[in-house]
């Protein structure tokens, strides 16, 4: 009871920071609008540069960042149940090395032509390359990680970290024979960076995590028997198996559509569910809810600091992810 | 008493074993350094090799190419193998644990991290800059990754251990990125970062032999206490090890030996990895025989890398830490597959 209380508080609580942080991150950028300018702009009456740069601009960003930081969030806080390791994320287990690889060809064999061009199709394209990157690093490291018949959580983290290593190497072998325009691109998108901010993505985005992420919520239960002993797990009678398989689906594909918008960003996943886990304990059915709900803040946050820290340069997001987020994993590490 | 049953223990396996080893690895190191000084654009034979070496005529071009560019380049590999191969063989024993490795804890990605810096906020600095900049981020990574090791609850297991590697590189890679970035020096960093040889010079051979030397001269003295090491620490102890003496010492020779090959030559994975597992496998657990042979072979293994870097795709190159990852990946996947349950 007094659990429930405290996950509806800090429901409404998060909810509250993330629209301040939206609003705040609006405010925020190269051109400065004042507070007072936003709130005209969003009832109706702004002028017409700030429309355009508010609705254009800075809005389907935002709301990008929230959704991305709310896929990857929702996938970390899935792959630490899986694995039963709290140090599990999609980027350490390889799947944005996966996607970034997939883009990386992708520009390499194109010459870029298609890369951020706006025609329909090549919009889409990219995602797509990131995703089939992503699923294909996920089942190589299943499929490695197979051993009479179950997935080892413990070696496929190994088996992660090892084709993490693995895509980084192809990586630079290709990235040293782009142009140096291709490269500084394929740079700044391994790097993570909220690129695809445009309307047209947000709704492509969108889909994929009102399935996916309520998905994962509706089965929460079964994650968390998964996180105690695998014996317990079968004599619950679990087809543990088969659920293992089932939620790394969803995993890697929150995390790729997310990495194939947002780039590599490392961390995210990581820290979302472990700052979750210490507010509200180790029920799946809260965490992860509330996972995606600080996933969104964290990265509308990053992205925001992305762009004002050394304006008019912009940083991009993963980095400054990482810069927050290593640190935090080092104290983990130390106190697990 | 207690040293002769030790080395009762440890010398089960067959001692000629590792002596033959040795004499066949170093015969193989050095024609394929002789190869290595012979294959590239220039075509030479073995003839002008030798005569180049015996007396240097400066006149002679070809003389100048094999005296400036080849040998160097051959040399450096050599060493820089040897040097990578020992610290993962060290760090593998000390730690008790089988994916110690300088490029998998971290610890190249500090130096990488720290070169960029230097690259970034003293453009014209001297070889020197790069190197000491190199051996304070290698320093830094060495520091951060046995400091973990230490005070982590619960000891540190390869898993966590591999984790936080693969955690701290990522952060640095992402300081190194945005630092790169910011400076516009990330694409002249990347070939660094990925490892090559090709731009080896005189110069830079003479800042690193006596340091990878050192290195080498203090494993070689460690290397029984190592083995004592590796039993675990409370046997160790309880031998009459001073535990603490000999980590501090063997990690200032993991510092040497990484960050001198790292400063000249950039982040290459893995050759501290495969190769001490391998040599394990061929001579057994006494650290006395692992660290000499693993010099050998690790020289080997960067010589045939290095080789196979200027010739697969010539007349580009392709970065060599590029491909001791795609041929070490595979097999730390078999190591993962392998050891799984134990970890």
């Amino acid at each position: 009871m007094m659990k429930d209380r405290k996950f509806f508080g800090l429901i409404v609580g998060g909810f509250l920071l993330l629209l301040m942080m939206m609003f705040l991150s609006i405010n925020a950028g190269f051109i400065k609008i004042p507070f007072d300018e936003v709130i005209d702009v969003l009832f109706g009456n702004g002028t017409e540069d700030n429309i355009l740069t508010i609705f254009d601009f800075r809005l389907p960003r935002i709301f990008m960042a929230a959704l991305v930081g709310m896929g990857i969030a929702v996938s970390g806080a899935i792959l630490q149940g899986i694995t039963r390791n709290p140090l599990a994320d999609p980027g350490v287990l390889g799947i944005n090395a996966g996607a970034g690889l997939g883009v990386v060809l992708y520009m390499f064999f194109l010459q870029g032509s298609a890369f951020m061009a706006q025609g329909f199709l090549s919009i889409f394209l990219m995602p797509i390359v990131a995703l089939c990157g992503a699923f294909l690093a996920a089942t190589v490291i299943y499929v490695l990680a197979w051993k009479k018949n179950a997935v080892n959580p413990t070696r496929m983290l190994l088996v992660g970290i090892g084709i993490n290593a693995f895509c980084g190497a192809l990586l630079i072998v290709f990235q040293l024979k782009m142009d140096p325009m291709d490269f500084t691109k394929a740079l700044v998108w391994l790097a993570g960076t909220i690129w695809g901010s445009n309307w047209t993505f947000v709704w492509a985005l969108t889909p994929w995590l009102v399935v996916l992420i309520p998905l994962a919520v509706y089965k929460a239960k079964v994650l968390d028997i998964m996180t105690l002993s695998e014996a317990s797990a079968i004599s619950v009678g679990l087809h543990i198996n088969r659920e293992r398989r089932n939620f790394l689906l969803i995993a890697v594909t929150l995390a790729g559509v997310c990495v194939a918008v947002g780039g590599g960003i490392t961390f995210l996943g990581l820290i979302a569910p472990h700052i979750v886990r210490k507010l509200i304990g180790a029920n799946h059915k809260k965490v992860l809810p509330l996972s995606a709900l600080f996933g969104a803040i964290i990265l509308v946050m990053a992205d925001m600091l992305g762009r004002v820290v050394m304006s008019p340069l912009e940083i991009p997001v993963g980095i400054v992810v990482a810069i927050i987020g290593a640190p935090y994993f080092v104290y983990l590490l130390v106190k697990n | 008493m207690a040293k002769k049953k030790l080395s009762n223990y440890i010398e089960k396996k067959n001692s000629n074993i590792p002596t033959l080893m040795l004499v066949i690895g170093s015969i193989v190191l050095v024609l394929l350094l002789f190869a290595s000084i012979r294959l590239g654009a220039t075509n030479l034979n073995f003839k002008l090799i030798g005569e180049a070496i015996i007396h240097t005529d400066d006149e002679n071009p070809e003389h100048i190419i094999i005296m400036s560019l080849r040998f160097p380049r051959a040399f450096a590999a050599m060493l820089i193998g040897a040097a990578l191969a020992v610290s993962g063989a060290i760090m593998q024993g000390m730690t008790r644990n089988p994916l110690g490795e300088p490029s998998i804890l971290g610890v190249t990605a500090g130096a990488a991290f720290f070169v960029v810096l230097s690259l970034a906020f003293i453009p014209d600095g001297s070889m020197w800059v790069t190197m000491i900049a190199s051996f304070i981020g290698a320093g830094l990574g060495v520091a951060l990754v046995f400091t973990l090791t230490t005070i982590s609850k619960g000891g540190m297991t390869p898993v966590k251990l591999a984790l936080a590697g693969s955690a701290i590189t990522a952060f640095l890679t992402a300081l190194t990125t945005g630092v790169g970035m910011k400076f516009d020096v990330s694409r002249s960093l990347s070939f660094w970062y990925a490892g090559g040889l090709s731009t080896m010079q005189d110069e830079q051979l003479k800042y690193i032999v006596p340091v990878i030397l050192v290195g080498l001269v203090i494993a070689i003295l460690l290397s029984r206490s190592i083995s004592v090491m590796s039993l675990g620490q409370d046997v160790a102890k309880g031998l009459g090890q001073n535990t603490l003496t000999i980590q501090i010492i063997g990690t200032i020779a993991v510092l040497l030996l990484t960050g001198a090959a790292v400063s000249v030559a950039g982040t290459i994975g893995f050759v501290g990895l495969v190769i001490p597992h391998i040599v394990r496998l061929i001579v057994g657990v006494d650290y006395r025989w692992i660290i000499p042979v693993s010099a050998v072979f690790g020289g080997i293994l960067l010589l045939l890398a290095d080789i196979v870097a200027r010739t697969i795709n010539s007349p580009f190159e392709t970065p060599v830490g590029a491909i001791t990852a795609l041929v070490g990946v595979p097999f730390f996947l078999y190591l993962a597959r392998k050891e799984g349950r134990g970890f």
